[in-house]
Order: structure tokens, then C-alpha cells, then sequence
């Protein structure tokens, strides 16, 4: 694959993240409750054709970095009853992530 | 412009209960799930406009139709769009099974 095709990896593991609060219509895979959520990224899982793209039978080019996004439950959902420690892990592409 | 959701983008809105008993696979479901194997690996269409198609169901069709329901008729929605198929074919091919229904077959 060449690098051009590819966009560079922005965030490393450990590091803070904010999933932009951004709501157009069309093909989006960043669930719409996460999104103004903050969280930790966990793992970068590789680069993937962009789905928005790609939904439309574009090319998806370049490539996105995916990451899996960890967040603590309490945070995502305000009535959360469980544990305090416990996560959801989410996967979400890099143009959907700002720093926090 | 209000905050879009789409009808697919549930998590975190009430719901029912989840069914968790198993359930066996049609032949037709099969079919359809074969069939965007092969389209997609002949390059015909991608599972994205699989998944963009089925969210662009009306929220009445949405509940109603089964899972492979929305399916096929997301990669027919796909295959018209790409000029793979024509509106005129699927009509008269649709009208060709129907006689063969009706026929007693």
C-alpha cells in the first residue's frame, strides 16, 4: 500500500480524545451517542477506506486511521448505575477525533 | 437544521427486550447473504452502500421488513444506482416470478 494512500496516525495510545459533536445527514459509523464524548484512545486498529466515502461508491481515498476509543460509562450515559470503573470501547475513525 | 439521527442509530434510546433465542436461516436468506458475498467481491458494490441504502429506508419500512428484507432490497437499491440493473429488467423479471407464483408453482 502506498503511504499516499494512507493518512498518518495523529494519536497514539494513552492519549485524551474528544469525538466531535458534528451531526450531518448521510452515511456516518460514529454512533450519534458518543459523539461530544470524551475519551482515551486505546488502540489504533489500521487505516481503512473512508465509509462516508466509500457509501457512495467514491473511492474512499485515503485511507483513515481507526481507533478504539475507551470511555468511561458514567460519562457516556448521566444516569449510569453500575460500576463507576466500568468502559465502552468504541471504533472510531481519526477524522471524527480532536484532541483533549 | 436540527441534529440529525438516522433510524438505524438507536444506542442509548428505550427499547424492548432483546431475543436471544437462536433462529435458523430461510434458503432465501442464504441467497441473499451469498449474493452480497459475490457482489462484493466481483466489486459491484460495497457493504457501506449496503448499510448507507438500509438507513435511507422510510421509518415504516424500516420496522416493518425483516433483516434480510432490508437487504435485498438495499442491494437492489445499489444495483439500480450503479446501472448494474435497470428499473425496466427488475420490473419484468419481478412480473416473471410473480406468473411463476401464480402459476401454482
Amino acid at each position: 500500500m502506498a503511504a499516499a494512500e494512507s493518512v498518518a496516525p495523529q494519536f497514539r495510545t494513552g492519549e485524551r480524545v474528544a469525538v466531535r459533536a458534528a451531526y450531518p445527514i448521510g452515511h456516518v459509523r460514529t454512533p450519534s451517542y458518543i459523539r461530544g464524548k470524551r475519551g482515551v484512545i486505546e488502540r489504533l486498529c489500521g487505516a481503512y477506506g473512508n465509509p462516508e466515502e466509500l457509501a457512495y461508491a467514491r473511492p474512499g481515498l485515503p485511507k483513515q486511521p481507526l481507533y478504539r476509543v475507551r470511555f468511561l460509562q458514567r460519562e457516556v450515559w448521566p444516569a449510569y448505575g453500575g460500576n463507576p470503573g466500568d468502559t465502552v470501547d468504541v471504533e472510531i475513525f481519526q477524522h471524527w477525533l480532536e484532541p483533549a | 437544521m436540527t441534529n440529525y439521527r438516522g433510524i438505524h442509530d438507536i444506542g442509548g434510546l428505550p427499547a424492548g427486550t432483546v431475543e436471544l433465542t437462536e433462529h435458523d436461516y430461510v434458503l432465501w436468506e442464504k441467497r441473499v447473504d451469498a449474493l452480497l458475498v459475490l457482489l462484493t467481491k466481483k466489486g459491484l458494490m460495497t457493504v457501506d452502500e449496503l448499510r448507507r441504502n438500509i438507513e435511507g429506508l422510510g421509518l415504516d419500512a424500516y420496522d416493518k421488513m425483516s433483516y434480510y428484507e432490508r437487504w435485498i432490497y438495499s442491494i437492489t437499491q445499489t444495483l439500480i444506482q450503479r446501472g448494474v440493473i435497470s428499473i425496466d429488467e427488475l420490473g419484468r423479471k419481478m412480473a416473471e416470478a410473480q406468473a411463476r407464483t401464480d402459476g401454482g408453482r
